[in-house]
C-alpha cells in the first residue's frame, strides 16, 4: 500500500523501516527483511531473559502512560493457574495520533511477532488485537497476515518447530475512545459497554475474562522485535535515558510535511517541526504546539525548545503521550481549539463517573456560549476552576484528559479569552450574587 | 430472523475464538457485522444476536446505545463522515462538514430521502496527518479538499 | 484475618486488613459521604462522593473501594476533600432539574441531604439543563432521567438483590440513563426495591407520587399481611388512608427487602366493595344492611342455642395470634365443639412431631443468609416465599453459600443453585436423595419444603436430613401471614395451642361436607372459594370477614371485619417469628375479629376475661408451650423473636391430603389480593420473569 507521507531522510527508521517496501504487509516481504529473527532468537531463550532485555531497552508504553513496558511484563504472574493472555490495543483514537494505522497497514507481521514474544515471555496461548472500529479495512490486512503466520507456521501450534503455541485474533471496537483506556477496552472485548474497571487489580493480575494479561499498544509490540534482534542496551542507546529506543510522532496541524516520522527518543522537538515537517505552513510564525494528542497540556511556542522524551516534555508541564504532536500557527483561534478538545471529551465520556459526566458537559456550553459570543468576564475564571475541579477526582483518566489542556489554554491564552467576551455587548463585568 | 450465509458463517468462527463461556465477547463484532449487512441494529437483529450469546434484548441494547458506529436508526447507503477534531480543525475540518452540510443539505445523523446518503460530524478518526479526513462507510479519503469532497459526492449518487 | 493500625482524622483505630475504608471509617463513628455506594453490594466507584486524602497518595482516593492498609493515613475532612465533595455536588446539580418542592422524595432525598451538609448555596451553573421527559415503565414505577444521577442502585438491586436483572444502562456521557428490560417497559418482580432504593426522586411510584410529602405522613412500622414471611413494611398514612408502603427504617426481618405486595398491595384496605356494615339475610333470602347491635344481638342468641359438637369453626391464616388463641379458646369452651380448623398449607405439626427430643432445629429466616447450605424442596420460593428467597440470594452473594433446588419446574435458585433438580412433586424425596452425596459434605444445611411433603415424607425428610452428618435445620413452608399462628394457636380440630392433644373434632373439610352440622362460624376464611359449598344447607352461617366473599354469600349473618393494617397485636411467620402489628387506619363500620368475638361473648353472657390484644397476648404467654419466654421489649418495639417450637411428641393430626398449598404466584396470596387493584394492574402485563 502506498504511503500517506514521503518519509524524512532525518529519520531512524527501527519499526518503520520496511513501510514502503513492496508488499511490505506480506509474510515474504517480511521474512526477506529480518521478520520472525527475533522469534527464532527467543524461542531459545528464557522467559525472564526476554523480559530482561525488554527491560534494557527502557522501552516505555507508546500508548499514551509511557509506562516502562519491561516492568509491566514482569507483572504477570507467570506461576498463576489461570490462562494468560495477550491483548493488543489497536483502538488509537487519541485525537493527533494516526501511528498504529500505519504498523497495521505496513507491517502486521512485525505486530505479529511483537505479540509472539510478549507471549513467550508471560506464558499466554492466546490473543487479541483490539481494533477501532472506524479501522475496518486493517482487520482485513490484519486478518490476512494472521492467516499467513498460521500457514507458515508463525502462529497455532508447533510455532518454528517448537512446542510453543499461539493464537491470535483481531476484535472489532465499534466507536468509542474510552474502549481505548486498558481496563475499559477489556470490558468491551468481553461484549460489554466500555466502561472502565476498578483498578487494582491491574489487567496483568486480572485482565481480559479475568485472567493475567498482557495489555500494550500496536507500537510498543511492534517494538519488540527490533530489540530482541539488536538487543535491549542497544535499543535502549538509540534514545536518552529512562526513554530507550525511537517512536512514531504523528505531526498534524499547520506544517509544511504533515505526516507520521521515526525519531529517536529525546530528538529536538523544533528540529522535528521545522526540519522533518519543513516548518510552519504559509510562512506564518508558530504558536503552540500540542505535543502528545489532544490530552496533553498544550505548549507556547516560546516553550517548545525542548528535547521530544517523556521526562523533558512532562518538565515543560506536558506529556509526549501517545505522539500526536500538532502544530498551531499564529492564526490559531483558542477558544475554538479549546471547545473542539471539550466537545470532544464530553462526547467520549462514557458517563460513568459524575465529575467527567457532568463536568465536560458543563465545560462544553460554557465554551460554546464563550465562543458563540456570549460569554462572561466570570466564566473564564469559571472555565479554569471546573477543569481543576475534575482534576485527578475521576474515576478513570479521561476526566484528566479533558482537563489538562482546558487548564493549559486558558491559562495561557487568556486574553483570546477575554478578545472573545469584550465582543459580547451583554457581557457584565461583576457577577450579582442573589444569595 | 435468519442470518445470511456470510454472516452465519462469520458468527459461527467468531464464537470459536474466545475461551469457552465467555461467547459473548463475540457480541461486539457481530453487532459491527451484521449492521453492515442488515442496514441498521433493528430488535430483530438485536433479539436474534442476543439469544445467540445468551443476552436478553435488554444486555444487548446497553451495549448498542453506548457505540457511536452502531445505529439503531439506519444511516445512508453511503455514509459520509468528516472530521473536525482538532487536526482536522487546523487543516479546515469545519469548513469541509459545513460545506458537505450545504452540498447535501442534510445536518448531523440525517439521511437523505432516498436513503443514499447520510452525513456525520465525527471525532477523530486516525487521519490527522493527512487531514482533512472524510470517511464514507470504511473508505478514507485525505487531505479533502471542498473541491474533492464535491467530486467524492458526485461519484457516490451515480 | 490480620488487624492493620489505620489513622483517621488523627485517630488511630484497628481495622481488618482489606477492608473498606468507607466501612471502616463507618464503624468507627466517621462518615464518609457516598451516593454509588451501597452495603452489601458490587463496588461502582463512580460518583466520587467519597474521595479521601491518603498520605503518600498523588492524589484523592475514592474510600468506597480502597482497602485499609497498615500505617495508613487519611482524612476525610480536610481541606481538598471537603472541596472536592463540593465541587462533585455542584456538578451533581448542575444537570439537576432542582424541582424539590413537587418531587415525591423531597424531605427523604439524600441529594438534598448531602447538598445541605455538604454542598455550597449557590449555583455558579447557569447554561441549559439536558431535559429528557419521565418514562412511565410499569403501573408502578416512573423514570425521571434528568433527576437521575447514575449511582447504579437499582440496577443492582435488581439484579444482586432480587436475582430480575430487569434494569440496564444504555447511552453513555451525560445522555447515560437507566433503561428497563422490555424496551419501553419492565417486565419484572414490580417489587419497587429500585423506587425504594434510589438517593434521589428519579425512580418513584406510581401509587405514591405528587400524592403527599413525607413529613405530612404518619410512619406505622407494621407487618405485611399478605404471606407467611412477615415483612415489616411501614405504612405512610395521611388522612386515615395508606398512601405508601416500604421499608423506610429497614430494621425488620426483611432488612432492604420488600415484594409487590408488601409494597403496594394495601389498597385493599380502600376497596370500594369493602364491608362498612354487618349483613342479615332477610326473610326474602336477601342479605341486607343491619345495625351492629342487631347482628351482634342475632348472632349470640343463635349461637348459644346451637352450641354443641354439631357447632363448626373455620378460622383464620390472617387474624392476630390473640383472635386465633380467643376463637379457640371460644370455641373449645363457650360453644362447647371440637370441629375447628382452618385452611392448612404446610405440615409444620408433622415437623415438630419428627424432630420430638431434638431442639433449635427450625431456621429463622436469617439463618437462610447466615447458613452455608441451603435445600429447597417442592417450592417455588421467589413466587411464593419472596423473602426466604431474598435471603437465600443474599447468602449466595455475600458468603457464597451453597444452593441446591428440588422442583418440578424451573425455579429462580437454579440461576444460583449448585445443582438443581427436575422431578415431578411426588417425587421430590427421590430427588432430594441424589444429593445426598453432595449435601453430606456441606459443613451445616437448612432444608425448606413446600406442602408436597407432608405425613410420612417429613418424617422420611428428616431422617434423611439426620442421616447426613451434619447440623441440618428446617422450614416446612406455609402460606399466608399468620398460617404459622393458627397453627400454634390451635386452631386445629386435634391440637390445642401448643400442639397440646384435645378431643377430636371435625377437620375443615369434613366440617363442610357433614349434612347434620349445625352452626359455621367462619372468621376471616373463605372456605367456599372456587365453588365449593356446604353439605348442610340447614345449617346458621355467620362469616366475619372484609368482602363479600364465596362463603360470605352464603352467610346468614355477615359482620365485617378489620384487616390486619387496622388493627394491634402479634402475627407469627413461616419460620416462628413473632412480630407485633401495629395499627395504621380505621375503616369505618368494620370491627377487629378480637373485638367481634368479645361481643359475642359478653352477648351469650360468657366471660371470656379482659379482651384487648395485649391482655390476651400476655396469657398466650402464661400459657402456650413455645410462647412462654418471649422476651417480650424485643417485639414491643418492632422486632421479632422466634417461639421455642415445642420439644416432645405431637400427636399426628393430618389426615392425608389435607394440607394443600394455595400455589400462590408472586401477586396472588389469597382473597385479599383480589381486592387490590394495583396488584391486577401490574398482573395485566404480561411476566416473563415468573421462573
Ligand atoms: C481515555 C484513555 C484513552 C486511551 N486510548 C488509548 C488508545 O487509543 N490506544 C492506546 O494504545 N492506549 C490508549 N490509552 C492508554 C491505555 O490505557 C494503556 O495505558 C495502554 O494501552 C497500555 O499500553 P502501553 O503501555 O503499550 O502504552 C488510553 C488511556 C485512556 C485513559
Ligand atoms: S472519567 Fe469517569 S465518566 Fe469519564 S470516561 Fe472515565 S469513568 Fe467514564
Ligand atoms: S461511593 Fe465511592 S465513588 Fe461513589
Amino acid at each position: 500500500m502506498k504511503l500517506f507521507n514521503e518519509p524524512s531522510p532525518l529519520e531512524t527508521k527501527i519499526i518503520s523501516f520496511r513501510f514502503g517496501l513492496e508488499n511490505s504487509a506480506s509474510i515474504d516481504t517480511y521474512l526477506a527483511n529480518d521478520g520472525y529473527k527475533a522469534l527464532r532468537k527467543a524461542l531459545e531463550m528464557t522467559p525472564d531473559d526476554i523480559i530482561n532485555e525488554v527491560k534494557a531497552s527502557n522501552l516505555r508504553g507508546r500508548g499514551g502512560a509511557g509506562f516502562p513496558t519491561g516492568m509491566k511484563w514482569s507483572f504477570v504472574p507467570r506461576a498463576s493457574e489461570k490462562p494468560k493472555y495477550i491483548v493488543v490495543n489497536a483502538d488509537e483514537s487519541e485525537p493527533g495520533t494516526c501511528k498504529d494505522r500505519l504498523l497495521i497497514q505496513h507491517d502486521p507481521h512485525q505486530l505479529i511477532e511483537g505479540c509472539l514474544l510478549g507471549a513467550l515471555a508471560v506464558g499466554a496461548k492466546k490473543g487479541w488485537i483490539y481494533i477501532r472500529g472506524e479501522y475496518n479495512y486493517l482487520i482485513h490486512i490484519m486478518d490476512k497476515a494472521i492467516a499467513e503466520a498460521y500457514n507458515n507456521g508463525y502462529l497455532g501450534k508447533n510455532i518454528c518447530g517448537s512446542n510453543f503455541e499461539f493464537d491470535l485474533y483481531t476484535h472489532t471496537g465499534a466507536g468509542a475512545y474510552e474502549c481505548g483506556e486498558e481496563s475499559a477496552l477489556l470490558e468491551s472485548l468481553e461484549g460489554k459497554r466500555g466502561v472502565p474497571r476498578i483498578r487494582p487489580p491491574f489487567p496483568a493480575v486480572s485482565g481480559a475474562f479475568q485472567s493475567p494479561t498482557l495489555l500494550n499498544n500496536v507500537e510498543t509490540f511492534s517494538s519488540v522485535p527490533a530489540i530482541l534482534r539488536m538487543g535491549g542496551q542497544a535499543y535502549a542507546d538509540l534514545g536518552v535515558p529512562k526513554s530507550g529506543g525511537t517512536r512514531l510522532v504523528c505531526m498534524s496541524g499547520h506544517v509544511n510535511k504533515p505526516g507520521v516520522y521515526e525519531v529517536p527518543l529525546g530528538f529536538p522537538l523544533m528540529k522535528f517541526v521545522n526540519e522533518i515537517g519543513g516548518g510552519v505552513w504559509k510562512g506564518r510564525a508558530l504558536k503552540a504546539i500540542i505535543p502528545g494528542g489532544s490530552s496533553s497540556p498544550l505548549l507556547k511556542a516560546e516553550e517548545c525548545d525542548i528535547p521530544m522524551d517523556y521526562d523533558s516534555i512532562a518538565k515543560a508541564g506536558s506529556m509526549l503521550g501517545s505522539g500526536g504532536l500538532m502544530v498551531m500557527d499564529e492564526t490559531t483561534d483558542m477558544v475554538k481549539v479549546a471547545l473542539r478538545i471539550m466537545r470532544f471529551y464530553q462526547h467520549e465520556s462514557c458517563g460513568w463517573c459524575i465529575p467527567c459526566r457532568e463536568g465536560t458537559t458543563w465545560l462544553k456550553k460554557m465554551l460554546q456560549r464563550v465562543s458563540d459570543g456570549h460569554g462572561q468576564t466570570r466564566d473564564i475564571d469559571l472555565i479554569g476552576d471546573l477543569a481543576q475541579n475534575m482534576m485527578g477526582r475521576t474515576f478513570c483518566p479521561l476526566g484528566d484528559a479533558a482537563a489538562m489542556p482546558t487548564i493549559a489554554i486558558v491559562k495561557k491564552y487568556r486574553n483570546e479569552f477575554e478578545e472573545y467576551v469584550a465582543r459580547n455587548p451583554f457581557a457584565s463585568p461583576e457577577l450579582v450574587s442573589i444569595a | 430472523m435468519t442470518f445470511s450465509p456470510e454472516l452465519e458463517a462469520k458468527f459461527a468462527d467468531l464464537v470459536t475464538h474466545y475461551p469457552e463461556g465467555r461467547q459473548r465477547a463475540a457480541l461486539i463484532p457481530m453487532l459491527m457485522f451484521g449492521q453492515e449487512e442488515v442496514g441498521s441494529i433493528t430488535p430483530e437483529f438485536m433479539e436474534e444476536v442476543g439469544k445467540r450469546l445468551g443476552l436478553n434484548t435488554m444486555q444487548v441494547d446497553e451495549v448498542v446505545g453506548y457505540y457511536s458506529m452502531l445505529h439503531k436508526k439506519a444511516m445512508g447507503k453511503y455514509h459520509v463522515q468528516v472530521c473536525t477534531n482538532v487536526a482536522c480543525l487546523l487543516r479546515g475540518g469545519a469548513e469541509l462538514y459545513d460545506h458537505a452540510c450545504h452540498k447535501l443539505g442534510l445536518g448531523h445523523k440525517e439521511v437523505s430521502a432516498d436513503g443514499l446518503i447520510s452525513l456525520e460530524e465525527v471525532e477523530c478518526m486516525g487521519a490527522c496527518s493527512w487531514a482533512p479526513a472524510v470517511q464514507v462507510n470504511y473508505d478514507f479519503h485525505h487531505e479533502v479538499t471542498t473541491d474533492q469532497l464535491d467530486t467524492i459526492l458526485e461519484g457516490l449518487k451515480k | 484475618m490480620a488487624l492493620v493500625n489505620v489513622t483517621i482524622n488523627g485517630v488511630q483505630v484497628q481495622a481488618e486488613n482489606g477492608a473498606l475504608l468507607i466501612e471502616v471509617a463507618k464503624q468507627n463513628g466517621i462518615e464518609i459521604p457516598a451516593f454509588c455506594y451501597y452495603e452489601g453490594m458490587s463496588l461502582q466507584a463512580a460518583c466520587r462522593m467519597c474521595l479521601v486524602e491518603v498520605e503518600k497518595a498523588p492524589k484523592l482516593m475514592a474510600g468506597c473501594t480502597l482497602p485499609v492498609a497498615e500505617g495508613m493515613v487519611v482524612r476525610t475532612e480536610s481541606e481538598p476533600v471537603v472541596k472536592a465533595r463540593k465541587t462533585t455536588l455542584e456538578f451533581l446539580l448542575s444537570n439537576h432539574p432542582l424541582d424539590c418542592p413537587v418531587c415525591d422524595k423531597g424531605g427523604e432525598c439524600e441529594l438534598q441531604d448531602m447538598t445541605f451538609k455538604y454542598g455550597v448555596g449557590e449555583s455558579r451553573f447557569t447554561e441549559i439543563k439536558q431535559h429528557v421527559p419521565e418514562k412511565q415503565w410499569s403501573p408502578v414505577v416512573f423514570y425521571d432521567a434528568p433527576r437521575c444521577i447514575l449511582c447504579y442502585r437499582c440496577v443492582r438491586v435488581c439484579n444482586e438483590g432480587m436475582g430480575v436483572g430487569a434494569l440496564g444502562i444504555s447511552y453513555r456521557g451525560v445522555n447515560a440513563e437507566i433503561i428497563p428490560s422490555n424496551g419501553d417497559h419492565l417486565e419484572c418482580d414490580e417489587c419497587g426495591s429500585c423506587i425504594d432504593i434510589c438517593p434521589v426522586g428519579s425512580l418513584t411510584s406510581g401509587i405514591y407520587r405528587y400524592k403527599t410529602r413525607p413529613w405530612e405522613m404518619e410512619h406505622v412500622g407494621t407487618v405485611c399481611t399478605h404471606c407467611s414471611n412477615g415483612c415489616k413494611t411501614t405504612l405512610g398514612v395521611r388522612n386515615n388512608e395508606i398512601v405508601r408502603g416500604n421499608n423506610r427504617d429497614k430494621s425488620g426481618i426483611n432488612g432492604e427487602f420488600l415484594c409487590v405486595k408488601g409494597r403496594y398491595a394495601f389498597d385493599f384496605t380502600q376497596h370500594p366493595e369493602r364491608l362498612q356494615t354487618p349483613l342479615i339475610r332477610n326473610a326474602a333470602g336477601e342479605l341486607e344492611e343491619a345495625s351492629w347491635s342487631r347482628a351482634l344481638k342475632l348472632v349470640a342468641e343463635k349461637f348459644k342455642e346451637l352450641a354443641g359438637p354439631d357447632f363448626g369453626v373455620i378460622g383464620s391464616t390472617r387474624t392476630t395470634n390473640e383472635e386465633s388463641y380467643l376463637l379457640q379458646k371460644f370455641a373449645r369452651t363457650a360453644l362447647g365443639t371440637a370441629s375447628i380448623d382452618h385452611h392448612r398449607t404446610g405440615d409444620v405439626v408433622t415437623l415438630i412431631d419428627a424432630l420430638s427430643g431434638k431442639t433449635g432445629q427450625l431456621a429463622t429466616t436469617e439463618e437462610l443468609y447466615t447458613t452455608k447450605a441451603v435445600l429447597v424442596v417442592a417450592s417455588d420460593l421467589s413466587q411464593q416465599q419472596p423473602l426466604l428467597a431474598n435471603k437465600i440470594r443474599a447468602n449466595v452473594r455475600h458468603h457464597k453459600a451453597a444452593v441446591y433446588a428440588v422442583t418440578p419446574g424451573p425455579v429462580r435458585e437454579d440461576k444460583i443453585a449448585r445443582k438443581s433438580i427436575r422431578v415431578p412433586e411426588a417425587d421430590s424425596l427421590a430427588g432430594v436423595e441424589q444429593l445426598r452425596e453432595q449435601l453430606s459434605k456441606e459443613s451445616e444445611l437448612v432444608i425448606v419444603f413446600g406442602d408436597a411433603i407432608q405425613g410420612d415424607k417429613v418424617r422420611q425428610l428428616v431422617a434423611f436430613g439426620e442421616s447426613l452428618g451434619i447440623p441440618v435445620k428446617y422450614i416446612a413452608l406455609v402460606d399466608y401471614a399468620n398460617s404459622r399462628g393458627a397453627l400454634d394457636m390451635g386452631v386445629l380440630p386435634d391440637l390445642g395451642p401448643g400442639y397440646h392433644a384435645t378431643a377430636p373434632g371435625r377437620s375443615l373439610q369434613q366440617m363442610l361436607d357433614d349434612p347434620k352440622l349445625a352452626a359455621l362460624w367462619v372468621v376471616g376464611a373463605n372456605p367456599l372459594k372456587g365453588g365449593k359449598s356446604l353439605a348442610s344447607t340447614n345449617a346458621f352461617v355467620v362469616v366475619q370477614d372484609l368482602f363479600l366473599t364465596e362463603t360470605a354469600q352464603r352467610a346468614d349473618v355477615v359482620l365485617p371485619a378489620a384487616s390486619a393494617y387496622e388493627k394491634n397485636g402479634t402475627v407469627t411467620n413461616v419460620c416462628g417469628q413473632v412480630q407485633r402489628l401495629k395499627r395504621g387506619i380505621e375503616t369505618v363500620g368494620s370491627k377487629a375479629d378480637l373485638a367481634i368475638i368479645g361481643l359475642l361473648a359478653r352477648g351469650m353472657g360468657v366471660n371470656l376475661g379482659k379482651v384487648d390484644a395485649d391482655a390476651i397476648f400476655a396469657e398466650i404467654a402464661a400459657s402456650v408451650p413455645g410462647y412462654n419466654q418471649l422476651p417480650m421489649p424485643v417485639i414491643l418495639t418492632g422486632g421479632a423473636v422466634q417461639t421455642h417450637p415445642v420439644n416432645g411428641g405431637v400427636p399426628p393430626s393430618s389426615v392425608p391430603g389435607i394440607i394443600a398449598s394455595a400455589r400462590d404466584t408472586l401477586f396472588t396470596t389469597g382473597s385479599l389480593t383480589r381486592y387490590s387493584k394495583i396488584l391486577n394492574e401490574v398482573l395485566e402485563k404480561p411476566g416473563a420473569l415468573y421462573s
